[in-house]
C-alpha cells in the first residue's frame, strides 16, 4: 500500500511539475499577475508530493519490504538501520528520486524566500524549473520506477554493494546533488534572464548566493568522495581522475568560475553574455555527468547499473535543456549588451583572467574524459587517458591560476596599481619561497612537491597579507581588532577560501613524496618505512553486524616507543560474499600512517604500508573551502539580494 | 553591423554546435552499447566472430601439461573451450582461479596461457592452487598475447565448436560472471 502511495505521489508531482512549467511562464509573457502568482503554490506542492514519494520509499527500506524490487535488490533485513536509510539513496532509482526531491526543495525556497525577486523572473525561474522537473519525474515514472513490486515476495533481499556500508556513502550523495541541483537554479535564472532579454546588477546578486550555495556543497562532495576513496577503496590514493571523479569536478570549475564572474556583473555591470553562458554550463556539466554515470556509455568503479533505454532517455533529456538552453543563449545574447568598461589591470580584470583559466583547466579535463569514447566510435582505437595526461595538461593551467590568486584577490575594482599591489604582498612571496627551500632541503629535489609546498605556502600567505591588508594590521595595529570584526564576511570568506586551496595544495604537494611498502609478515615480524618500524603482531577474526573479518594488528614504533596501533581488517560479507580491505589510518594532522590487509599465506599476512606526509591537508582545505564560502553566504548583503549599504568595502 | 559583430555572433553558436556534436556522439555510443560495437567495460575483440590468430606456444616445464598452438583452437572441437591468459604475479587471477578450477571439473577445457611469467612462480602457482588446465603454453615474452590483442591478464576468450572465437572478457571471471553470462554461452554453443 504505502508503496502504491509514493507512486500516486510521484505522478502527481509530475502533473504539478508539468502546470508548474507552463502557467507561470505564460503568465510572465503576458504580463498576468494572477498567472505568475501561481508560480509559488505549484513549487510548494511539488516540494510536498515528492517528499511524500522519497518518504514512501525511505519507509520500505526501513521495513525491508521485499515486494518492492528496489529494495530485494539493494537491501537486507540484516543491514544496520542506518544502511538501509542510505540505501535509498545508493542505487541509481533511488539517487534519481533523491536527485528530483532536492530540486522540488531548490524550487521550493526559490518560492519562498525569493520575496524580493522581481515578480516575473521569479515566475520563469520557478517555471524552468518545472521544465527540469518534468524531464526527470518522467524519467523515474518511465524508465526507473523505484516502487516496481515483485510477487510472491522473495524472503529477503540481496544485499547492499558493500564498498558502499559506510557513513560517507549516507551523506555523499545527497551533499553531491544539492551542488548539482544547485546549479539547476542558477541555470533557471541565467534561462530566465534570456527569455526576459535582460541581465543587470539585481541578477548577478541573485545568482551569486545560489552559485555559491551549490559551490560549497559540490566542493563538500568532492572532499568527500576523495577522503572516501582514501580510506575505503584501500589503494592509498586519493583522486584518480577517474571519469566519474571528474564528471564532479567539471561543474565545480565552471560554477568556481560563474561565482566569480557574477561578482563582475554584480559590481561592473559587465561579463553579462559570459556569465550566463556560464551559468548554462555549470548546470549541462552536471547533468553530463548524470549521464556519463548512468547510461553505461564509460567504464568505471562508480558506475550505475547501466540500461542503454535509460542511456536514450536521459540523452534526450541533456539534449532537450542544454542544446535548447545554448539555441536560445545564440539567439538571445546579443540583447545583453555590456556598460561598463575594462581596464585589463584591475579587479575585474583579474576576475577575467581566472575565468579563463578556470574555463581552460575544464576544458582541458573535459577533452582528457571525452576523448577515449569518441576517439573509440571516432577511429576504433581504444586508448586510455590517465593521470599523467590530466596532471601535466592541468599544472601549466592551474600554476598561474593559483600565482595570480592572491595577486587579483587584493587588486580594486576599475582601475590596479599592480607594483602597489605586489609591495603589499612582498612578505608573503618571501615565506612562500622561504617554504620553498625547507621543501627542498627536507624532501630532497621532488621538482613538484616542492613547487606545490611553495605555491600552497603563496596561497595561504598571500590571503592572510588580504585580511592584514584590510584590517590595516602593521599600519594601524591598536585598531586591527576592531576592524577585523567590522569586515565584512564576504571578505573573511574568500579569504579563507583561497587559503583553504593553499591548504589542499600543500596536503597534494605532501602525497607527492609519500612513500609505501608491500611486505610479507609472519607474527612478530617487522619491516621499516619512512623511520618507523611496523611490527605484525598477528591476524585474528572478528564478527561484525554482517560480515566476518580478518584483522591484523600491526603495532608502530618510533624509537623504541609505541606511536599507535592499527587494525587493517579484510571484511567478507555474510549475505553476498564480497570482500573488502578496511584500511587502518592513523593520524596526527601532518602525516597519515596507512595499512592495508591483504591475503594471508599461511602464516603470514600480505600488508601493504603507506607514509603519507601532509595527506589530511587535502580534506581538510577542501572543508575549510566549503566553510569560507559559507562564512561569505551568510554575509548580509548575500541574504536575500539586501541592498549593498553605501560605500561598503567590496570583497572577492 | 560590421564584420566583427557578424562574427561575434556566429561564436554563439558554437556552444550549440559543440553540444550537437558531443549529442550525436552519445546517440552512437548508446546505440554501440545494444549492438555489442561500443563497449566501455571491455576492449570490443576485433576477433570475435573469427578463429584464432595463428601461435604455437611450449609447455610449461614441469607442470605435465601439453602446450598450446592454434591448431588446437580450430574446429571441429568436441564441446567449447574457454582460453585463459594468466599470470601467478596477477592478483585477480587468485580471485578468479576457482571458477576456472570448477569449470574443469564440470569438464569444460580450460586451456592456459601463462603471460610473462617465471616458470618456477607459475608451477607454485597451480600446485599451490590446483590445475584447471587441459593444455597450457607459456608465453614468456608476452608475443601471442598482442596478436590476440590481451588487454591485461585476466583475460579469457570462449571459443565454440568450429572454433570460432565468441566472447571476450577482460577482468577475472568471478563466480557472479560464471553464472550470468559464461554459463549461458556456454550452453548455448554446447
Amino acid at each position: 500500500m504505502i508503496p502504491e502511495l509514493g507512486h500516486f505521489a510521484l505522478a502527481l508531482a509530475c502533473v504539478l511539475a508539468i502546470a508548474q512549467s507552463v502557467l507561470p511562464v505564460v503568465g510572465a509573457a503576458r504580463r498576468d499577475a494572477r498567472l505568475m502568482g501561481t508560480a509559488v503554490p505549484f513549487a510548494l506542492g511539488q516540494l510536498v508530493a515528492v517528499g511524500a514519494a522519497f518518504l514512501c520509499l525511505v519507509w520500505a527500506y526501513v521495513v525491508n519490504d521485499t515486494t518492492v524490487v528496489n529494495v530485494v535488490a539493494n537491501s537486507h533485513s540484516a543491514k544496520p538501520l542506518i544502511y538501509k536509510i542510505s540505501g535509498t539513496w545508493g542505487n541509481h532509482e533511488g539517487s534519481m528520486l533523491l536527485w528530483v526531491l532536492i530540486l522540488s526543495f531548490c524550487g521550493a525556497a526559490v518560492a519562498l524566500f525569493g520575496r524580493a525577486l522581481p515578480t516575473a523572473l521569479k515566475a520563469r525561474v520557478i517555471g524552468v524549473l518545472g521544465w527540469i522537473a518534468v524531464g526527470f519525474l518522467l524519467f523515474i515514472l518511465f524508465t526507473s520506477n523505484p516502487f516496481t513490486r515483485v510477487w510472491p515476495p522473495v524472503p529477503d533481499g540481496r544485499g547492499l554493494n558493500p564498498v558502499l556500508q559506510d557513513p560517507g556513502l549516507a551523506m555523499h550523495p545527497p551533499t553531491l546533488y544539492f551542488g548539482y541541483v544547485g546549479y539547476a537554479v542558477t541555470f533557471a535564472f541565467a534561462i530566465a534572464a534570456l527569455l526576459e532579454g535582460r541581465v543587470d546588477a539585481a541578477w548577478g546578486r541573485w545568482v551569486r548566493p545560489w552559485a555559491l550555495g551549490a559551490w560549497c556543497f559540490l566542493s563538500v562532495g568532492i572532499t568527500m568522495g576523495s577522503w572516501w576513496a582514501y580510506y575505503e577503496l584501500g589503494w592509498g590514493g586519493y583522486w584518480f581522475w577517474d571519469p566519474v571523479e571528474n564528471a564532479s569536478l567539471l561543474p565545480w570549475l565552471a560554477g568556481t568560475a560563474l561565482l566569480h564572474s557574477a561578482i563582475v556583473v554584480e559590481k561592473r555591470d559587465t561579463l553579462k553574455v559570459w556569465s550566463v553562458l556560464l551559468a548554462i554550463l555549470a548546470f549541462a556539466m552536471s547533468l553530463l555527468g548524470t549521464f556519463l554515470v548512468r547510461s553505461g556509455v564509460l567504464n568505471s568503479v562508480h558506475a550505475f547499473a547501466n540500461d542503454p533505454a535509460r542511456g536514450v532517455f536521459i540523452l534526450a533529456l541533456l539534449m532537450v535543456y542544454v542544446a535548447g538552453a545554448f539555441a536560445l543563449f545564440a539567439w538571445r545574447a546579443p540583447r545583453l549588451a555590456p556598460t561598463g568598461i575594462f581596464a585589463p589591470i584591475s579587479r575585474e580584470g583579474a576576475l577575467v583572467l581566472n575565468n579563463l583559466l578556470i574555463c581552460s583547466i575544464a576544458a582541458v579535463v573535459l577533452a582528457g574524459t571525452l576523448w577515449p569514447m569518441f576517439a573509440d566510435i571516432l577511429t576504433g582505437a581504444r586508448i586510455s587517458v590517465g593521470p599523467p595526461f590530466f596532471n601535466s595538461a592541468t599544472a601549466p593551467l592551474a600554476i598561474p591560476l593559483v600565482i595570480a590568486m592572491p595577486i587579483g584577490a587584493m587588486m580594486p575594482w576599475k582601475r590596479a596599481d599592480l607594483w602597489a599591489v605586489l609591495q603589499r604582498l612582498w612578505w608573503a612571496a618571501v615565506a612562500a619561497l622561504a617554504i620553498g627551500f625547507v621543501t627542498l632541503a627536507v624532501a630532497g629535489y621532488p621538482v613538484w612537491p616542492v613547487l606545490g609546498m611553495t605555491l600552497a605556502a603563496w596561497l595561504i600567505f598571500g590571503a592572510a597579507a588580504d585580511i592584514a591588508d584590510r584590517i590595516a594590521l602593521f599600519r594601524r595595529p591598536g585598531q586591527a581588532f576592531r576592524r577585523a570584526l567590522a569586515l565584512p564576511r564576504a571578505a573573511w570568506g574568500a579569504a579563507i577560501a583561497h587559503g583553504a586551496i593553499g591548504i589542499s595544495l600543500a596536503g597534494i604537494s605532501g602525497m607527492g613524496v609519500a612513500t609505501d611498502t608491500l611486505v610479507q609478515l609472519q607474527a612478530g615480524q617487522s619491516t621499516r618505512l619512512a623511520g618507523y618500524e611496523w611490527r605484525m603482531d598477528g591476524v585474528s577474526d572478528v564478527t561484525g553486524p554482517n560480515y566476518r573479518a580478518r584483522r591484523a594488528t600491526v603495532t608502530v614504533l618510533k624509537d623504541g616507543s609505541v606511536v599507535t596501533v592499527l587494525t587493517p581488517e579484510r571484511r567478507t560479507f555474510i549475505v553476498d560474499g564480497q570482500t573488502t580491505a578496511e584500511a587502518a589510518i592513523h593520524t596526527n594532522a601532518l602525516r597519515d600512517l596507512y595499512a592495508v590487509l591483504g591475503e594471508e599465506r599461511g602464516t603470514a599476512a600480505v600488508l601493504r604500508l603507506h607514509h603519507n606526509p601532509f595527506a589530511p591537508w587535502i580534506w581538510f582545505g577542501g572543508l575549510a573551502m566549503a566553510f569560507g564560502g559559507m562564512l561569505s553566504l551568510s554575509d548580509r548583503r548575500m541574504r536575500v539580494a539586501a541592498p549593498a549599504p553605501k560605500g561598503a568595502t567590496v570583497p572577492a | 553591423m560590421s564584420e566583427t559583430g557578424k562574427s561575434r555572433r556566429w561564436m554563439l553558436y558554437a556552444p550549440l554546435g559543440l553540444a550537437a556534436a558531443a549529442g550525436a556522439g552519445f546517440w552512437v555510443m548508446l546505440r554501440g552499447l545494444q549492438t555489442g560495437s561500443y563497449n566501455p567495460t571491455g576492449v570490443p575483440s576485433a576477433l570475435i566472430g573469427r578463429t584464432a590468430p595463428d601461435f604455437s606456444l611450449p609447455p610449461l616445464d614441469g607442470a605435465d601439461r601439453p602446450g598450446l598452438s592454434a591448431a588446437d583452437l580450430r574446429g571441429p572441437l568436441p564441446g567449447p573451450v574457454l582460453v585463459n591468459f594468466w599470470a601467478s604475479w596477477c592478483v585477480p587471477c587468485v580471485a578468479e582461479h576457482p571458477q576456472l578450477m570448477r569449470l574443469s571439473r564440470d569438464g569444460v577445457p580450460v586451456l592456459g596461457i601463462n603471460y610473462k611469467d617465471k616458470t618456477a612462480d607459475a608451477l607454485a602457482f597451480i600446485r599451490r592452487r590446483g590445475d584447471p588446465f587441459t593444455r597450457l603454453g607459456v608465453d614468456e615474452p608476452g608475443r601471442v598475447a598482442i596478436d590476440w590483442g590481451v588487454y591485461g591478464v585476466p583475460e579469457s576468450y570462449l571459443i565454440d565448436r568450429q572454433g570460432i572465437i565468441r566472447w571476450r572478457y577482460a577482468g577475472p571471471i568471478l563466480a557472479e560472471t560464471l553464472e550470468n553470462e559464461l554459463r549461458p554461452l556456454l550452453r548455448r554453443y554446447a
